[in-house]
């Protein structure tokens, strides 16, 4: 996996893109707003329209709506990455000991697995932030406890195909410890599923944690869109034709989802080439070659010689 | 055999787990319904009253955990659900949850089953006609699509249908007004009601199905029993539905198992969005009440929906495939 494969894919681009706005403005609200204490209510008039001293509007408790979406950045972003990252080292562990250590264990391990991943995860959620207290760190847990389980299956398959491999049948003949060729030999073979992963259970907690405050389950003395959403909602801010104070947060929650959706798609692609967008181009040489194949199959050999490296080509010339 | 017996054992244990992890949840957190319901009564009626009252109902906190929880694993298996004691006090848990159920599974089955058999079809045609005008768009669009917070495209639906267009009703389940029955006025108030919801939820999870079905149908394509099909000159409808798309389809059964299971318990944001009274709106409404009866039962049709639509993809496998069942 290479980061020149990541750019040159147009999804993970854009992906990346937005992204690293969304972190540019998390580590530095300060630079794209004035006003620096968001969310005390009564600092502006209420419901005013957008202008250029509000950009998107006050809300009904007359706060700047533009300034409060800037400083909401960092509590989505943390919760997305912390969680996202305790997730997926919780489906590394239990997945990759389950399959190296295998038995007893990898029963005990998956029936775990398939338990967490059958029960209904959102209404668990609700009752868990419910009873649990409304912090920030409750809803990493609760994201955390009921988000590891489908990577933990996929990572489980992928370390069951590679335990008879021979490069790691010769770490063990050279006696290396256990947690030695699971850490060093079989992990770093696994890198992009791991990724993938990591995106995936971000996209997840970014979504899961914003409906959560969306209900009025998070932490709602603090700044962030789901909050936003909330009270907006609780304000009946679509009946009282402050449609700004729901559509901005709300995108910029769509905004961070798709940038996470969209980079983990693109691992898909770069991983199976098949599944990568046909240029124009490429469609016109590939039929160009199967007809050259149809008229004339003794120079076939040439040009399929000549489309070696498109993986997506053969394929196509089936398609088509 | 050894096979069924595994996967039902595995489904009982899990059955178990949810029902124990939904009995000392609550019980294990502060705030309790006696609390809750002082709250509501704003202190007129005095705390020894509202004792009686919990208790008459099924309530005792001073049982002991251990009896309790055998009585509970009892009465959640024989079907003695007891009353509420949240919002709707007194009232049969099982008279709450047959009101809510038909709602839920009318707009929410419905649509998982439209949604899937639509983004299906989808997927087939982009994933046949590779590199046509409905593929290079739609992957990119639908990534973006099926990920959208969709309570939030709710909101937008009824900002735009309903508070400026004012073409359809924002919430509730049919006017009030109106007689229930089967009046075409009723059941056009029904289908006026349900139709934001239900776009709502088309929109946001066909393009789950759409992209599935396409990057399956690509990888079947390259198989050499297409090619095969190709070479005896079949007709090209014949190879896509009867060689490919059959083939494609296999993986996304169990997908489509999951999210039938979750029917029940999935759209609990637009239930709640839309106040549509189904059954994940009366989850919201048990937990803001501390309503243990409720949830309890909630919470353990949740998971006996998941578990019946997977054994029922795993019969529905061994039937269609016929390696699962050499596997069996």
């Amino acid at each position: 996996m290479k980061f020149a494969s990541l750019v040159n894919n147009r999804k993970a681009l854009a992906g990346l893109i937005l992204f690293a706005l969304t972190v540019l403005v998390a580590a530095f609200p300060g630079l794209f707003t004035t006003d620096h204490s968001p969310g005390i209510i009564g600092t502006y008039p209420i419901n005013l329209g957008p202008s250029t001293g509000h950009l998107l509007g006050t809300t009904s408790y007359g706060q700047d709506i533009y300034s409060e979406l800037i400083y909401g950045a960092r509590q989505v972003l943390e919760i997305a990455l912390i969680a996202g990252a305790c997730a997926t080292v919780l489906s590394v562990l239990i997945g990759i000991t389950a399959a190296y250590v295998g038995g007893i264990v990898d029963e005990l391990l998956s029936l775990l697995t398939n338990v967490v991943l059958i029960l209904p995860t959102f209404p668990l959620m609700i009752i868990l932030a419910k009873y649990a207290g409304q912090s920030n760190a409750v809803m990493i847990i609760v994201l955390v406890v009921t988000g590891w389980s489908y990577g933990a299956n996929q990572l489980r398959a992928q370390a069951l195909s590679l335990r008879d491999r021979d490069f790691l049948e010769a770490a063990r003949v050279r006696g290396e410890r256990r947690l030695y060729v699971i850490l060093f030999e079989m992990m770093p073979t696994m890198t992009s599923l791991i990724v993938a992963n990591f995106l995936g259970s971000a996209l997840y907690s970014v979504l899961a944690s914003s409906g959560l405050q969306f209900i009025g389950l998070g932490n709602t003395s603090s700044m962030s869109w789901g909050t936003m959403l909330y009270n907006a909602d609780q304000m009946e801010a679509l009946q009282s034709g402050n449609a700004l104070w729901i559509i901005a947060p709300g995108l910029a929650i769509a905004v961070l989802s798709a940038a996470f959706a969209l980079m983990n798609y693109a691992f898909d692609e770069i991983g199976n080439p098949a599944l990568r967008p046909v240029r124009r181009k490429d469609l016109r040489k590939a039929r160009k070659s199967a007809r050259a194949e149809f008229a004339d199959p003794a120079n076939a050999e040439n040009a399929e010689n000549s489309e070696k490296g498109a993986g997506d080509v053969e394929v196509l010339a089936d398609a088509s | 055999m050894r096979f069924v017996v595994r996967r039902l054992g595995v489904f009982l244990f899990t059955l178990w787990a949810a029902m124990t992890l939904n009995f000392f949840i609550p019980r294990f957190m502060p705030g309790n319904p006696l609390q809750a319901l002082e709250a509501r009564t704003r202190g007129k009626v005095s705390p020894a009253t509202l004792q009686d009252i919990l208790s008459s109902f099924g309530y005792k906190p001073n049982a002991g955990l251990v009896p309790q929880y055998f009585t509970y694993l009892k009465d959640m298996l024989t079907g003695a659900w007891g009353q509420s004691v949240g919002l709707s006090l007194g009232q049969p848990v099982r008279d709450i949850v047959f009101q809510a159920l038909p709602w839920t599974l009318g707009l929410i089955g419905l649509t998982t089953v439209v949604a899937f058999l639509l983004g299906n079809v989808v997927g087939i045609v982009a994933g046949w006609r590779r590199g046509g005008a409905l593929d290079s768009w739609l992957p990119s669009t639908l990534v973006i699509t099926a990920n959208l917070p969709y309570y939030w495209v709710g909101m937008l639906l009824i900002l735009l249908f309903a508070t400026t267009l004012n073409w359809l009703p924002p919430d509730f389940n049919y006017d009030p007004s109106i007689v229930p029955g089967l009046s075409p006025g009723f059941v056009g108030s029904v289908l006026q009601h349900a139709a934001l919801p239900a776009f709502t939820l088309l929109l946001t999870s066909i393009g789950g199905w759409i992209l599935t079905m396409r990057n399956n149908m690509i990888t079947t394509l390259a198989e050499d029993y297409v090619r095969m099909a190709r070479a005896k000159g079949l007709p090209d409808r014949k190879i896509m539905f009867g060689y490919a798309a059959r083939n494609a389809m296999l993986p996304n059964i169990s997908g489509f198992a999951m999210s039938l299971g979750f029917v029940l318990s999935g759209s609990v944001l637009v239930e709640y969005v839309f106040n549509y009274p189904g059954l994940g709106y009366q989850l919201l409404n048990a937990v803001d009440n501390n309503d243990y009866p409720l949830m309890q039962v909630l919470f353990m049709l949740y998971t006996i929906a998941v578990l019946i639509s997977l054994l029922a993809a795993d019969f529905f496998m061994v039937w269609l495939d016929p390696r699962a069942r050499a596997k069996g």
